[in-house]
């Protein structure tokens, strides 16, 4: 049954109205809410701030590494310490390795660009700051709802965007309403912040409507990768930061590991792939599973036990690829917009100052009365914002990389480390890309097949059993959220030409081509996603559009 | 007719129980806690006598952790109309909330008493039947189908051989299997009004029970990883290794 079928028998939604929407219960949401509320106390007003999440709890579908610089939590909340942040690792040392498969160097200090260095930043899990800040966001006024997905955009009659809907519950996998059905409810916002996330299902259609992303780069992205070991008593080394270049990733992709040695005896690691590579045989899930086998990454984790795993995609098209930041009705913050920092492999500091601009934008302006139009001042704040200033700095990173593991590294060291030793911290010249991940795979027939290592169960896994550990669960009796623009072509084209890339690059194993009958088919395991966003974005044919299915479902980090 | 209903927050059942690494319990920083599923039948239950006009009035009664209250809001959203938290930040065991509860029990004196047979935390299966005998309740455990005609309860319950039908007289109390019912969708909505009822904080001291656990925890360790299987050849090599290999015939 379609969405206006179903609004017409069982409508209209119930609505409540709120001064702001905010869409998505993450750093960047939650700090625009805490903001909004904190401007609200300072000048003696009420304003009513909602906030979906998607995922079961805040911090349910946070995936990062993370390395957090405290900086625009500071700003947030001066007193986060004293208020019980978590974040209690401070960064001891930073090791930056080059991998061969077998030996690994460590770049001396000296060379170690600035932009790589942590000191003064923490080793935190993401999730464990989200679900904070989500406290400290409730105990100022925010509603939060987590569990619901907004799974609508709405307009009002001038076409500007007026808020969200939360989606129907209760619809079988034949897309009819069954005993159980609950027809989602009507947020209206005077304001609608969008902070989904990389990739957001929502800021995409609003990308898409106001053109916000003409005239920019085109947005590269990469799939980060990670697991949670607890570390044999022996390996521990809280606050010690490893990163990684060079192998297992051949000289044409991008990408680099990641160890944090948490409080606790506890490690994060991973590795990140750029989703621009060119072998349709690659599988970045693989690849990271290979990369624990380097001696190096091996040693500290032998005798240690993994109980954590996620993946997310990652935006990295750096300060030239944000789209236009405000459209009529609302704005895009954090991972939404994109103001990771890939050079310096962290973004949660960017997703906090993005979303406190943003509120203080939209508080500005509901103070005039105004509501439904373009928060120009968020944009103009943003561009004189220490944030701007650093992305500057960084704005040709990904674009370099784009040219191959040499000259990415070549450049980066000439832009992150000689020039700002000769007084330059902005590189420039401008580096723009202009090719989409997805139009970067090479057809099968002519790409080298990988054959990786079977997994040995303690040291390396395979997909069923990682999917297994970050709690994933969706309602089995729904409709698939990974949906097909034609059904014929996963098996006509993907299959055909890329050998079926996305049973390779997707995480969880959603995607599983079967031969039966003498014929292929693709069966897609929706129950195991992940929310990692990855085939909405390298889908060679643009055919897979990722929607969120029934709140609450998803992945339940815990500790990522 | 007042019911009353106990729910319980545990570890959530899409979330894999982790066991500290000192042994001395399941981890359960940062991972999500939710309403023990049987309870959240127990609340449906309740909600639905309710919507039939047979309950005139559903309380949730939730003992543990400050946390408890989301629990409890969940309880409200679903269709409770109020709740009661005993608050304590100590370890509860099965025979101190049934001691709690029959505090509130012989304070507030509901007709029908509704909880989950067990939890899935700790599975213990004990705190319905204790407070039957402490409150001298009649009981009816493992109940798969309810219906409350003229002060008298008739249950269905699921037992080993099959179904029995019991009938109690009121005030009485019923545990609840998985079969009972299926909890509706929490809507916005109800999750919006549900902040707006009454939630009472108490303490385990006000209501004068003693909640000093009466068990130790010795050890708590993951159960051992189950091993490749193989195959045999034949019958007869399979006999050979249940017998010799596994010690099982």
């Amino acid at each position: 049954m379609q969405r206006t079928e179903i609004l017409e028998r069982y409508g209209p939604r119930e609505s409540m109205d709120y001064d702001v929407v905010i869409v998505g219960g993450g750093p960047a949401g939650l700090a625009c809410a805490i903001r909004l509320k904190q401007l609200a106390a300072h000048f003696g007003k009420e304003t009513s701030v909602v906030v979906l999440e998607k995922g079961s709890e805040p911090g349910a579908h946070i995936l990062s590494g993370a390395v957090m610089d405290p900086r625009a939590l500071t700003e947030l909340f001066p007193d986060w310490k004293e208020r019980g942040a978590p974040l209690n690792q401070p960064v001891t040392g930073d090791d930056v390795l080059i991998l061969s498969a077998r030996r690994a160097w460590r770049t001396p200090d000296a060379l170690v660009p600035a932009s790589m260095l942590n000191h003064g930043n923490y080793v935190v899990s993401l999730g464990a700051v989200t679900r904070w800040l989500g406290d400290q966001a409730a105990s100022l006024g925010v509603e939060i709802f987590p569990g619901f997905a907004a799974a609508e955009l709405l307009y009002d009659e001038q076409g500007a965007i007026a808020g969200v809907a939360t989606g129907d519950m209760g619809i079988g996998k034949d897309g009819q309403p069954h005993a159980g059905f609950q027809l989602g409810m009507a947020l209206q916002g005077r304001y609608t912040i969008l902070a989904e996330g990389a990739r957001g299902h929502l800021g995409r259609q609003v990308i898409a409507r106001y053109g916000l992303a003409d005239g920019r780069d085109i947005p590269s992205y990469a799939i980060g990768i990670k697991e949670l070991w607890e570390l044999d008593p022996k390996q521990t080394d809280p606050g010690r930061v490893i990163h990684t270049a060079g192998w297992p990733m051949d000289r044409e992709t991008f990408g680099g590991g990641f160890l944090y040695h948490l409080e606790g005896g506890r490690a994060t690691l991973g590795l990140v792939v750029g989703l621009d590579y060119r072998n349709p045989w690659l599988s970045p899930f693989e690849e990271m599973q290979r990369w624990k086998t380097h001696p190096r990454i091996r040693s500290i984790l032998e005798g240690g036990k993994r109980i954590g795993y996620g993946a997310r995609a990652i935006n990295n098209g750096g300060i030239n690829a944000l789209p236009r930041l405000v459209f009529p009705g609302g704005a895009l913050v954090g991972c939404e917009a994109g103001f990771m920092n890939a050079a310096r492999i962290k973004g949660s500091h960017a997703a906090i100052k993005s979303g406190m601009l943003a509120a203080a934008a939209a508080f500005d302006a509901m103070e005039l009365g105004r509501q439904h139009d373009e928060l120009a001042a968020y944009p103009r704040a943003f561009e004189g914002s220490w944030l701007a200033d650093e992305l500057q700095r960084s704005k040709n990173f990904k674009p370099w990389f784009k040219k191959g593991f040499w000259t990415g590294t070549v450049m980066t060291g000439v832009e992150q480390w000689l020039l700002p030793k000769l007084g330059v911290a902005v590189p420039p010249w401008t580096l723009h890309n202009k090719v989409a991940d997805h139009t970067r795979l090479q057809p099968a027939a002519r790409s080298a097949r990988i054959d990786y290592p079977k997994p040995d169960g303690s040291l390396t896994f395979d997909r069923l059993s990682s999917v297994f550990v970050s709690n994933t669960n969706h309602e089995e009796n729904q409709p698939a959220h990974l949906t097909l623009k034609d059904p014929s072509v996963p098996v006509r084209a993907n299959l055909a030409r890329y050998a079926g890339p996305e049973s390779r690059y997707c995480p969880a194993g959603v995607y599983e081509f079967v031969h039966e009958d003498g014929r292929d088919r693709l069966v897609i395991n929706a129950q195991n996603c992940v929310h990692c966003k990855t085939c909405d974005i390298k889908d060679p044919t643009q055919n897979i559009v990722w929607v969120t299915p029934e709140g609450g479902g998803g992945p339940n980090y815990a500790g990522m | 007719m007042k019911v009353f209903v106990a729910v319980k927050r545990v570890l959530d059942y899409n979330v894999k129980p982790r066991v500290k690494p000192d042994g001395s319990g399941v981890d359960l920083a940062g991972a999500k806690l939710s309403m023990n599923p049987f309870d959240e039948i127990a609340v449906e239950e309740a909600v639905r006598l309710k919507e039939k006009g047979i309950a005139t009035e559903v309380v949730a009664v939730s003992c543990g952790v400050a946390q408890s209250q989301e629990t409890l809001r969940t309880a409200m959203a679903i269709g409770a109309d109020r709740a009661i938290l005993v608050e304590c930040a100590e370890e509860l065991q099965p025979l101190a909330v049934a001691k709690l509860l029959r505090a509130l029990v012989d304070i507030e004196k509901p007709s029908l008493v509704i909880l989950g047979k067990q939890a899935i935390d700790d599975d213990c299966n004990q705190t319905g039947q204790m407070l039957a005998a402490l409150a001298g309740l009649p009981q009816a455990t493992f109940a798969s189908k309810v219906e409350v005609v003229d002060g008298k309860a008739t249950v269905m319950r699921e037992v080993d051989g099959g179904l029995e039908t019991l009938q109690l007289v009121m005030p009485a109390l019923i545990t609840t299997d998985l079969r009972l019912n299926e909890p509706r969708y929490v809507t916005l909505p109800n999750i919006m009004k549900a902040k707006k009822k009454p939630l009472q904080v108490l303490k385990p001291s006000d209501l004068g029970v003693d909640v000093t656990p009466r068990i130790r925890t010795v050890k708590v360790e993951e159960p051992p990883r189950r091993g490749a299987g193989v195959k045999v050849a034949d019958v007869a090599a399979l006999v050979e290794k249940l017998k010799n290999e596994a010690k099982v015939i």
